[in-house]
């Protein structure tokens, strides 16, 4: 594998996690459980949006000169790069926000790396999202420890949707052959290293949400490489690529 | 003949923010930078939020202020870094967006005071509020709900 071909890889899987994810987002908009709930569910969904644009529109210079749409609206389900974790359904409010707080501190300690990146762009873009997930990191932590420590309800749900997401987050630290040449080209690290670190940030939070991490290690794998995604990525894409798949090239 | 910087400063000034139309655009901080490179005029702006929807509504209006003023070679260009971060407000945007309704970012992360009552007695009801760049807050002694730039 080439550099380039490494970087590329690289730059889509930054690109997919933020749309797939921003899109499950966008999904409650609407139907969130409360007004409060809603406008910051939307909101966080726009920034992952506006994250995507900066890394598939670079990606997409790489690969021929493509534009972040044609990325996003013109790809199958097997050509998307993102972790399993951010295609999964929603599920209750509880799994969203448990979902988001998984993927914001993997996110967060990522975009920090990131930010001194070799390369110009890949560091720029960091910083710019940085700051909103922060931000987001921020919400969700909260929100978990609201949600794990209030009422039985709450708590047994946000315990549910802790050990139904467990599996799904050994994932974002699972290296090949791309993070390694990334890594070698001081581009980005090797998501592997960052597990400590993540472990520790989790580990405060959902103690002080009184949730139990399940010991288990099992991860489900397949998304970032592309080998294979589960089956709810092709319904999101019938979603979110609808109007191109039945007006291909609609423009406005 | 190209105009001065200084004067394309000033009415890039008069150019509303269109989601705060109290402040402009300068006052908002995302006008970077303003200068001739021959005869084409480059305006490099940056965005507060990078999936902020006003940012390309902004490009436009400010090219149309400068067509206004019999500029017509102007190329727009949008730059992520340094990150925009909202110490780029002047002291003029925020004496108007507290005059206006909206407290102004404070580095503690929460409103100074109220901005109708200047009570300090103030509560947050959630992190976001009607665009990405506030926050919802509200008065425990007025009890109106206000907005708040968040500090970023």
């Amino acid at each position: 594998m080439t550099r380039d071909e490494a970087f590329l890889q690289f730059l889509l899987r930054m690109g997919d996690n933020s749309l797939i994810l921003g899109h499950r987002v966008s999904e409650w908009c609407g139907h969130a459980p409360v007004l409060e709930e809603d406008i910051a569910l939307a909101n966080t969904a726009l920034d992952l949006i506006g994250q995507t644009q900066m890394w598939l529109g670079f990606a997409g210079e790489i690969d021929g000169g493509k534009s972040a749409d044609d990325l996003a609206f013109l790809r199958d389900a097997w050509d998307f790069r993102n972790v399993l974790l951010v295609e999964v359904p929603n599920g209750d409010f509880g799994r969203t926000l448990m979902r988001q707080f998984l993927f914001d501190a993997w996110h967060s300690i990522m975009l920090g790396r990131l930010m001194k990146s070799s390369d110009e762009r890949v560091a720029a873009i960091a910083a710019k999202a940085s700051k909103e997930v922060t931000y987001h990191l921020e919400r969700s932590g909260d929100t978990v420890v609201g949600l794990g420590d209030g009422t039985e309800e709450s708590h047994a749900r946000m315990q549910d949707a802790l050990n139904y997401l467990w599996p799904y987050v050994g994932e974002m630290f699972a290296s090949d052959d791309v993070d390694a040449e990334i890594a070698k080209a001081g581009i980005a690290p090797n998501p592997a290293d960052l597990r400590a670190e993540y472990d520790e940030l989790i580990g405060r939070v959902l103690t002080e949400a009184t949730l139990i991490i399940p010991e288990s290690r099992f991860a489900h794998k397949g998304g970032r490489d592309g080998w294979m995604h589960t089956e709810h990525l092709g319904h999101l894409l019938t979603q979110m690529q609808w109007l191109q798949r039945a007006y291909p090239g609609a423009t406005w | 003949m190209r105009a001065a910087t200084d004067q394309i400063w000033g009415w890039l000034d008069a150019v509303p923010d269109p989601e705060i139309p109290v402040i402009s655009v300068v006052d908002l901080g995302i006008v970077r930078d303003v200068r001739w490179e021959d005869d084409t005029l480059k305006v490099t702006v940056t965005p507060t939020y990078s999936g902020c929807p006003a940012t390309s509504v902004i490009a436009m209006d400010i090219e149309t202020a400068l067509r206004d003023h019999g500029i017509d070679d102007i190329r727009i260009e949008t730059s992520i870094a340094p990150a925009w971060t909202t110490d780029w407000l002047s002291e003029k945007g925020r004496a108007k967006l507290e005059e206006f309704g909206i407290a102004p970012p404070q580095p503690a992360g929460g409103p100074e005071r109220c901005p109708r009552c200047a009570s300090k007695a103030v509560e947050k009801v959630s992190q976001f509020g009607s665009t990405p760049c506030k926050a919802h807050w509200r008065c425990t002694d007025c009890l109106e709900p206000f907005d708040y730039f968040k500090c970023i």
